[in-house]
């Protein structure tokens, strides 16, 4: 169905958008979300990193931790657009396939 | 709005796994029984359109961030039920892939923004386009439905990040995870969701639900019989 190809192109030019989702925020100098800062952020909001916390945080390594591919955690704003429209573009596909992939188990189990 | 890992108790993040496996379960089951084979692509769609609208931080100036989700308008396209599965996926993949919201706090964070919000969202949506059945009040409707539902996703987060301090201290009475009460975390965390976050959530919803009705695409706001909640 041609719709959906026009759905996927949209979300495509909505990934090349996705670093506004960066340079707004660095504009307006806007920090983490609330509730979303690292240990090191809470021990300076608090005085002290709470134990659990300090413990827990690091549970998981994520392999494009916070949309920054590996090897680009400093780079400057511009070199992070493209890890960002990257990421974007994976996870999209990442989330895309996933879903399709659970819409068919769904359909295959109806019979 | 991703709770991350390490700011959740254990109680507090199985039980909100523990609340979300009965949902998940709830949810594949009407899908499977009510999503058309023609319609199906449109949970993929809308998987990845989460997965996107979350990624654009919107600033509060020179304080924080946040971002729409997306959930109602996808509740309105494939029921709130299919709005469950689909943003869970980009819930999942966010966390495993990109750190973004923990691994413990899936079942939270799928909690808050894959069940509350298309819930509370969709079931305002309803009520205000029932009285307003018109398209413009439809749109309206969509728009009032988007800003509920992100506000009470914005809620729930704040509650489960509040009574961190209240089950768990150290004998020295520091916080052992999130560190802020209640009273602290419900108006910081309302303060952006209600102002421009939930604006900018209504905006999404509203002005794609008016483009979709005056497009050739107006199928998609066809919602199948069975798709919605009951």
């Amino acid at each position: 169905m041609t719709d959906y190809r026009k759905l996927w192109v949209l979300l495509i030019v909505l990934a090349m958008a996705s670093p506004l989702g960066l340079y707004l925020p660095w504009l307006l100098k806007a920090g983490s979300a609330w509730g979303e800062w690292g240990v090191d952020e809470v021990k300076r909001m608090i005085g002290y990193a709470p134990a659990g916390m300090e413990k827990t945080a690091d549970t998981w390594k994520a392999p494009i931790p916070n949309y920054r591919l590996p090897g680009q955690e400093n780079a400057p704003l511009s070199r992070l657009s493209i890890s960002y429209i990257l990421s974007a573009l994976i996870g999209m596909a990442g989330c895309g396939s996933a879903a399709y992939a659970l819409a068919r188990w769904l359909r295959r189990r109806k019979t | 709005m991703h709770i991350p890992d390490g700011y959740l108790g254990p109680p507090t993040y199985l039980a909100a796994y523990a609340a979300c496996a009965p949902l998940w379960a709830i949810a594949a089951r009407r899908v499977k029984e009510s999503l058309s084979t023609r319609r199906a692509p449109l949970l993929a769609i809308a998987a990845a359109f989460s997965f996107l609208v979350m990624m654009f931080n919107i600033p509060l100036p020179g304080a924080t961030t946040g971002h729409a989700v997306g959930g109602v308008l996808i509740a309105i396209v494939v029921g709130p039920w299919g709005a469950m599965l689909s943003i869970s996926i980009a819930l999942v993949i966010q966390a495993l892939f990109f750190g973004d919201g923990g691994i413990t706090a899936i079942g939270a964070n799928c909690f808050n923004m894959a069940f509350v919000m298309p819930f509370t969202g969709y079931a305002a949506y309803s009520l205000v386009s029932r009285i307003f059945p018109s398209e413009r009040g439809k749109t309206v409707a969509a728009g009032i439905g988007g800003w509920v539902g992100l506000n009470c996703a914005a809620l729930t987060t704040a509650l489960m990040f509040g009574i961190q301090p209240l089950l768990h201290r150290g004998a020295d009475g520091r916080a052992l995870y999130a560190p802020y009460s209640l009273w602290v975390a419900i108006p910081a965390m309302l303060l952006g969701h209600l102002t421009l976050f939930g604006a900018v959530e209504a905006l999404i919803t509203g002005l794609v639900v008016r483009h979709l009705q005056r497009s050739s695409s107006v199928w998609i706001l066809q919602t199948a019989p069975g798709e919605g909640v009951r």
